[in-house]
């Protein structure tokens, strides 16, 4: 077995952490969840800061931490496990150059060759010829690449990354991003993230995890695709409305019926009474005239502007239309519609 | 820019008693050198006995700040990574050399390492080493607490980066630590050094006062004034040098201080 097995458990004081989660050798998996759910315990337990309460990991097939005997515990720097986190963190004394050499010199490398070696490493992520600044010389998209180049020079068997492009403008980080992914290639990777966008971009598996545990697991798309929960389909952008199935379709307690052209929503919802929820995009909803198939009726609670236009949010999903925002206020009622193609059935816990 | 706003509202009526302060510091060093004979001063402080006392107290300042370094670096890198009840009474224990009175100092040296002390078969007190002890125990203080202030406010994430980058402790001590404490490492040594050199009343009770071989600059000064040993003229102008010492002391730490207003 290579790449990483964990079993973390880490008793918070006020909730347990108790998180299974894997990658396969050089496959990078994405770790989202609300805040406080346990994300940063899960990366400080596998980069060895939080020693573990109970469960083993094992990063290329050696086991580094395990609870039950034969206990086995290894210090950080004995891991091969490299977090990158917002803040670039850069040694302050030392050069770009220096500091890319670090770990390549603590593992015993000539001084000479690591400093080559780092050279490469900056050209690599887009900073060629700025070797001899300081950290306090480069902004801070920079900072952050010097940074990648630093984990990634270390030959780390598993790079941790703790929203490492939070901190940064939206273009500064979408071409960190993009150079990220190339660079991550072939190196097991954990990325903890809030954007869904990072998410797709840079992982093939999503983890949610919510209060300490897994929740929903499986490849990014289709969990983003099917949210188990209101937090994944918060994060990614859709309406999740429970209800129960009935009638082949799904119904709320006002007895609108929402039906789905996708064969595997349609087979959830052949036994009626069984709890569903309706999930599809604002953008794949409108708002009509009147009843009629695959419409309900909602209260306008809020209505807010949004890039392309507007969205108003009701009593039962969210809608997005064009820059129309006047024509409702909040406690309109409006008939919603949404097409058949556009909607799926996911199960309620 | 400095505009008005930039220097805050303190009440202009304080620059009167703020000047006063001032008068009264460096009222009486203008004091001193006024009586410095310059006609006589090389051969003053050339002087067979003024030299006994200046090499006197710089070797053993050196030596007294050197011991400083190798034992008040490792503590206080014990009390900047100690959680923080223990820090806090680790720091206390430091800080209590620094507020007694030297003459307390020096009787405490005396029951430890006198003869008839616990340790006084090391036949220390009285003798050169004594000098350098005493100096070691009134100085050590300022060199640990800069030290640990420095190594406290850098924090261990730095260290932690390190680690998870493969380096071993020592690598981490060697390239990460100590590097980010320097400025306060530099210091601290500065201030160390300063204290050594014009130690007096632990030296005194613990070393004595013997010409060429306890004697160093402070005792001289206060020996001349007292009608014996050196001239007064000597003592005036060895007190000049000590001044002169201080001062360069001062700009060290401050041009050593990275950021700071030269």
């Amino acid at each position: 077995m290579s790449g990483l097995q964990a079993h973390v458990v880490v008793d918070r004081s006020r909730f347990r952490v108790d998180v299974m989660i894997d990658a396969a050798a050089g496959e990078t998996v994405a770790v989202m969840g609300p805040s406080g759910a346990g994300k940063s315990t899960l990366l400080s337990a596998l980069a060895g800061l939080v020693s573990l309460d109970g469960g083993e990991i094992t990063v290329a097939g050696r086991t580094v931490e395990r609870v039950t005997a034969p206990r086995v515990s290894t210090a950080p720097m004995h891991r091969g496990v490299v977090l990158l986190g917002q803040d670039p963190r850069l040694f302050p004394h030392l050069s770009a150059r220096e500091n890319v050499a670090f770990g390549p010199r603590a593992a015993g490398t000539p001084a000479a060759r690591a400093r080559a070696d780092a050279d490469e490493w900056l050209e690599r992520v887009g900073l060629g010829g700025l070797g001899a600044r300081m950290p306090r010389e480069l902004s801070g998209g920079e900072q952050q690449r010097v940074a990648i180049a630093r984990a990634l020079s270390a030959s780390p068997r598993v790079v941790l990354l703790d929203e490492p492009l939070v901190a940064l403008d939206p273009v500064t980080a979408s071409s960190i991003r993009g150079m990220l992914r190339d660079q991550l290639a072939g190196t097991t990777t954990v990325a903890v993230t809030h954007d869904a966008g990072d998410a797709v971009a840079l992982a093939e598996r999503l983890f949610v995890i919510d209060a300490g545990a897994v929740v929903q697991t499986g490849p990014v798309r289709e969990v983003l695709r099917a949210p188990a929960s209101a937090f994944v389909a918060s994060i990614a952008d859709m309406n999740r409305m429970p209800g129960v199935a009935a009638r082949g379709g799904w119904t709320d307690s006002d007895g609108h019926l929402l039906t789905s052209s996708d064969v595997a929503s349609t087979a959830l919802a052949t036994a009626d009474g069984t709890a569903l929820a309706a999930v599809f995009r604002p953008s794949d909803a409108r708002v009509v005239a009147g009843e009629g198939a695959n419409t309900w009726k909602a209260t306008v609670l809020r209505v807010e502007p949004t890039l392309s236009g507007s969205r108003i949010h009701t009593s039962a999903g969210a809608v997005d239309v064009g820059d129309t925002r006047d024509a409702w206020s909040s406690g309109d009622t409006v008939w919603l519609h949404v097409d058949l193609s556009r909607v799926r059935f996911v199960p309620l816990p | 820019m400095s505009g008005v706003a930039d220097r805050g509202y303190v009440p202009r009526a304080l620059a009167f008693p703020a000047l006063l302060g001032l008068c009264f510091l460096i009222l009486p060093l203008v004091a001193l050198i006024a009586r410095v004979e310059w006609a006589t001063f090389v051969a003053d402080v050339t002087s067979p006995a003024a030299l006994a006392a200046l090499g006197l107290s710089f070797g053993t300042g050196i030596a007294a700040t050197a011991i400083c370094v190798v034992i008040g670096v490792p503590l206080a890198l014990l009390i900047a990574r100690s959680g923080p009840r223990l820090a806090a009474v680790l720091r206390a224990a430091v800080t209590v050399p620094l507020v007694l009175p030297p003459m307390v100092g020096g009787i405490a040296l005396l029951y430890l390492f006198g003869r008839a002390g616990w340790l006084g078969g090391l036949g220390l007190s009285f003798t050169t080493p004594a000098v350098v002890l005493a100096q070691t125990f009134v100085a050590l203080p300022f060199l640990v607490l800069a030290v640990e202030g420095a190594v406290r406010s850098t924090g261990v994430d730095f260290e932690r980066t390190a680690a998870a980058l493969g380096a071993g402790r020592w690598t981490i001590l060697r390239r990460i630590t100590l590097p980010l404490a320097a400025p306060g490492i530099v210091a601290g040594t500065v201030l160390c050094f300063a204290r050594a050199i014009g130690e007096f009343g632990a030296t005194a009770l613990f070393a004595g006062n013997r010409p060429g071989v306890t004697q160093t600059m402070p005792l001289a000064i206060y020996t001349a004034f007292n009608g014996a040993g050196v001239t007064q003229g000597t003592a005036v102008a060895l007190a000049l040098l000590l001044l002169a010492a201080a001062v360069i002391v001062l700009m060290l730490v401050r041009g050593w201080r990275p950021g700071a207003v030269r």
